[in-house]
């Protein structure tokens, strides 16, 4: 390794990497809390709400940057994560809400089905190139102390933060938070106890899709827009689900980061090739479902006989 | 004869000690229950002498073998069966092909151990292998008046016949210990009379029975000893009579009961 | 358009092996595996590989085809077939991609995007089986998949079938009943990537070249569609559902409408096809195969109210 500097500098990427990666985790482990299955379509919904947000930001922003078109970006990231909230609980209600009671392996079909309509009719309607979404500020590095920090990453870093602290809140905190462990811990109890359940589902979709549009919209800024961008995006995210503890929602926090710092430092310091990057994860998810399947923060569950 | 013993066995989730430090005996040819009031541990002891759980500490000895934290299957293989509380049948098989299911090592895994050798064979000898199974699963069916039924699906069997088709499974895989999680549960009297004949009839084949039940009138009729389970621990064994008087037996469980 | 229907009944043979091979693990066993792209990833290259580097007769090249398919197949499920069957899901589409990925990177053996070329046709005594002459392609085709329908029908009904059988029905109780499942899910998947891999052997030699860009997601998608349309845990609807989907696949261009129809309405479909047959019918077009009873003559014997007596 370099200097301090340049450890900071691959922390800072790790971080926002990371920071990312826990947004879209949320989601998966939010689901699989309650409804013990992998959502498939989870990185589709990213894909769908980033191009909903890239249309409507080139709709409104204006030519120069300034103070309204950052508010028009965060505007438009606004209306993705409504369609995509929309998009998620529309999905559960059509794909998945009829097939609870049907075997394990049926909604994961169902799931694996919705994925792809979803990438191959975005390919369909707005093409297969990849589409550029404009920074809404200058994106010049800022160098502090040997650090580069692009304002994307701050961005991102904020964002990111802002987030994690309103969901945590709000599931600890307010009534519907609340129901929604009551569920996730019994279902059938929470709804003898009068909590309606159908509702906390639809709820979790929403946000866990709302979570997605975010982080798709906040990469997008770099990766762009295109119809498989959520695919490889979202398995990893799912990975870092695991890795914190599938349906934990600190873990997912917790997994999503440290899959970022993983694979940047990865590529930065074990020099794995920048083609084998995206390899780094799998390898992370076959080392922690042999050491701790349960993940770093989850409880082991046994299958109740 | 000790067939089956567990020492100082204890399983821990977390903070929450199911069974602690359990030593519990399985005396051969006899009929064991195991009562005690709900989470008491019973099952959860059941799931570690059968492999389905390990413990956090202590021992399990069967024939003199130590056990302790053996795969299901191998248990199994040694002699072990058993039934679940919820019964746990193969859903979309048939009455017949869920006994065979049980028959299952009993073929093609002969002493030598030949694994690839032995899946290999029954692949080409596919034919007379199978109608051994077969043979050996409708005398089992028989011995529960199921024959008849051999060719329904498992799910579409009333309750009762669900029950014993367990138990019939159990018994294909020619055990010397057999282990009953709640038989008679969700069973009316007449069926519940019916059920401790044919653990009797059981007993008579030379099998060890150990069962959970909370039905006491059956416990009382047909175990000959009983171990009580309380918060995890051993607090009583002995004859149905002795526990029947244990004072603390009867604070723990039987005061909470309607007997 | 003879070409045509000759060309969906080639595909319809080698995504048959496949789909086989998919149904023994998903169907049987009750796992979502995502990575039959991948096997016969594996498959086509090693035929590739030894035919052209090194010269070897195909037929020499089918059976190790196979056995590396199965290898890897143990690999990757080694680790995760002891877990929940989610995981192996997840596991498996990283396993395709990072197949996929290598292809793409390790130039000195499979020559990345570019793929390899000019792989020979296969001969039988001498005579060589042209992809240009689709009626002799199409039944060595079809006598592989003849084959492998009858290994597989017989091993259904063999006591290892049932053992599957008993483990997607419910692990724990097989396990209670002497059956050692992770081994018997690791020989599932094993099996399954081995006829994938042989798929991908005739695929080499019916294209006569391969890259990477044959090998997608799309390709996995495919073939558990046709799994699930046709019917999990009868092999004889997979291989009608392998058909349907192929004959999906080419429609546009049977018709001659691929201009009109752009290449993603198939993909929607088969999305589609899923999700509904999940919904509406998830056994499938055919259903699983028949029970084996003692009895066939009273086939459905009434439900008993009750009482042996």
């Amino acid at each position: 390794m370099g200097s301090a500097a340049e450890f900071f500098q691959h922390l800072m990427n790790g971080l926002t990497l990371g920071g990312i990666y826990a947004l879209i985790a949320l989601g998966y482990t939010m689901v699989y809390g309650i409804l013990k299955f992998i959502n498939f379509a989870h990185g589709d919904i990213l894909m769908v709400g980033s191009y909903i947000g890239l249309f409507v930001y080139n709709a409104i922003r204006g030519q120069i940057l300034g103070f309204w078109t950052i508010i028009a970006f965060f505007l438009s990231m606004l209306v993705g994560m409504v369609f995509s909230a929309v998009l998620g609980i529309a999905i559960e209600r059509i794909a998945y809400k009829p097939l609870r009671k049907a075997t394990r392996l049926a909604p994961l079909l169902s799931a694996i089905g919705v994925s792809f309509i979803l990438s191959n009719l975005a390919a369909w309607m707005w093409g297969t190139k990849s589409k550029k979404l404009e920074y809404p500020f200058n994106n010049a590095p800022l160098h502090i102390g040997g650090v580069a920090i692009t304002p994307h990453q701050i961005l991102i870093l904020v964002v990111v933060i802002v987030m994690m602290v309103a969901l945590k809140l709000f599931i600890d905190r307010s009534r519907m938070g609340k129901a929604m462990r009551a569920t996730s811990l019994d279902q059938d109890t929470a709804k003898l106890m009068g909590v309606k359940v159908d509702r906390i589902i639809a709820l979790t979709f929403a946000i866990g899709s709302a979570l997605a549009a975010t982080a798709g919209f906040l990469i997008a800024l770099e990766i762009k827009v295109y119809p498989s961008m959520g695919t490889m995006t979202g398995l990893k995210a799912f990975v870092a689900a695991v890795v914190g503890g599938i349906g934990n929602i600190s873990g997912a926090m917790v997994g999503g980061i440290l899959l970022g710092l993983i694979e940047t430092f990865g590529v930065a310091l074990i020099g794995i090739p920048y083609g084998l990057r995206d390899t780094i994860a799998f390898a992370v998810l076959i080392i922690i479902l042999l050491v701790k399947p349960e993940g770093l923060l989850g409880k082991a569950e046994k299958e109740k006989v | 004869m000790i067939l089956l013993e567990t020492k100082q066995l204890t399983r821990a989730y977390g903070g929450v000690i199911a069974v602690s430090k359990v030593d519990f005996e399985v005396e051969q040819g006899l009929i064991t229950g195991l009562i005690g009031p709900n989470g008491a541990g019973k099952t959860t002891l059941f799931n570690n002498i059968t492999g389905l759980d390990v413990p956090t500490s202590g021992t399990v000895h069967y024939k003199g073998k130590e056990i302790t934290g053996k795969s299901a299957h191998s248990i199994c293989r040694m002699g072990v069966a058993r039934t679940f509380q919820n019964i746990r049948l193969f859903k979309e098989l048939t009455v017949l092909e869920n006994v065979m299911v049980g028959r299952h090592f009993k073929v093609g895994t002969s002493p030598t151990k030949g694994r690839f050798g032995s899946v290999l064979k029954s692949f080409i000898s596919l034919g007379n292998e199978e109608f051994e199974m077969k043979k050996e699963a409708l005398h089992w069916l028989d011995f529960f008046e199921l024959g008849e039924l051999s060719d329904e699906l498992a799910k579409n069997l009333p309750y009762g016949h669900q029950r014993e088709l367990e138990i019939a499974r159990a018994l294909a895989t020619e055990p010397s210990l057999l282990f009953l999680d709640e038989p008679a549960a969700g069973m009316n009297p007449q069926e519940t009379e019916h059920l401790m004949s044919t653990i009797r009839r059981i007993r008579a084949l030379g099998i060890t029975v150990v069962l959970i039940e909370h039905d006491m009138k059956l416990v009382m009729n047909i175990c000959d000893t009983i171990t009580v389970l309380n918060y995890g621990q051993n607090i009583a064994q002995g004859t149905p009579k002795e526990i029947k008087r244990n004072p603390l037996v009867i604070e723990a469980y039987l005061g909470k009961e309607d007997e | 358009m003879l070409n045509f229907v000759l060309l969906i009944f080639i595909y319809s043979g080698i995504y048959a092996l496949m789909a086989m091979g998919q149904n023994v693990i998903t169907g049987y066993v009750g796992l979502l595996s995502l990575c039959q792209a991948g096997f016969f990833a594996i498959g086509s290259y090693a035929t590739a590989i030894l035919s052209v580097t090194y010269g070897w007769n195909f037929w020499l090249t089918i059976p190790i085809a196979g056995v590396l398919a199965a290898l890897s197949g143990v690999l990757i499920g080694l680790p995760t077939l002891r877990l929940k069957g989610d995981y192996l899901a997840i596991a498996t589409l990283g396993f395709g991609e990072i197949v996929r990925n290598i292809l793409n990177n390790w130039d000195s053996l499979t020559r990345g995007p570019m793929g390899i070329q000019r792989i020979p046709m296969a001969t039988v005594f001498g005579l060589k089986i042209s992809p240009y002459e689709k009626w002799g392609f199409l039944v060595m085709v079809w006598i592989f998949v003849l084959v492998g329908y009858l290994f597989f029908r017989h091993l259904a009904r063999s006591r290892m079938g049932r053992a599957l059988e008993a483990i997607r029905e419910d692990e724990i109780a097989a396990s209670s009943m002497g059956i050692n499942t992770t081994k018997y899910k690791v020989w599932a998947f094993a099996l399954g990537a081995f006829a994938a891999g042989v798929a991908g052997s005739l695929q080499a030699v019916f294209t006569l070249s391969v890259s990477p860009g044959t090998f997608t997601f799309m390709v996995s998608i495919m073939v558990l569609c046709m799994v699930v349309l046709g019917g999990m845990g009868n092999f004889l609807a997979v291989i009608l559902g392998a058909f349907l989907i192929q004959f999906i696949s080419y429609f546009p261009q049977l018709v001659g409408l691929s201009n009109i129809i752009p290449p993603q309405f198939k993909q929607v479909l088969f999305g589609l096809i899923l999700v509904v047959m999940m919904i509406w019918r998830p056994q499938g077009i055919l259903g699983r195969a028949p029970r084996m009873t003692l009895n066939p003559k009273k086939k459905q014997p009434k439900d008993s109210d009750g009482g042996e007596k």
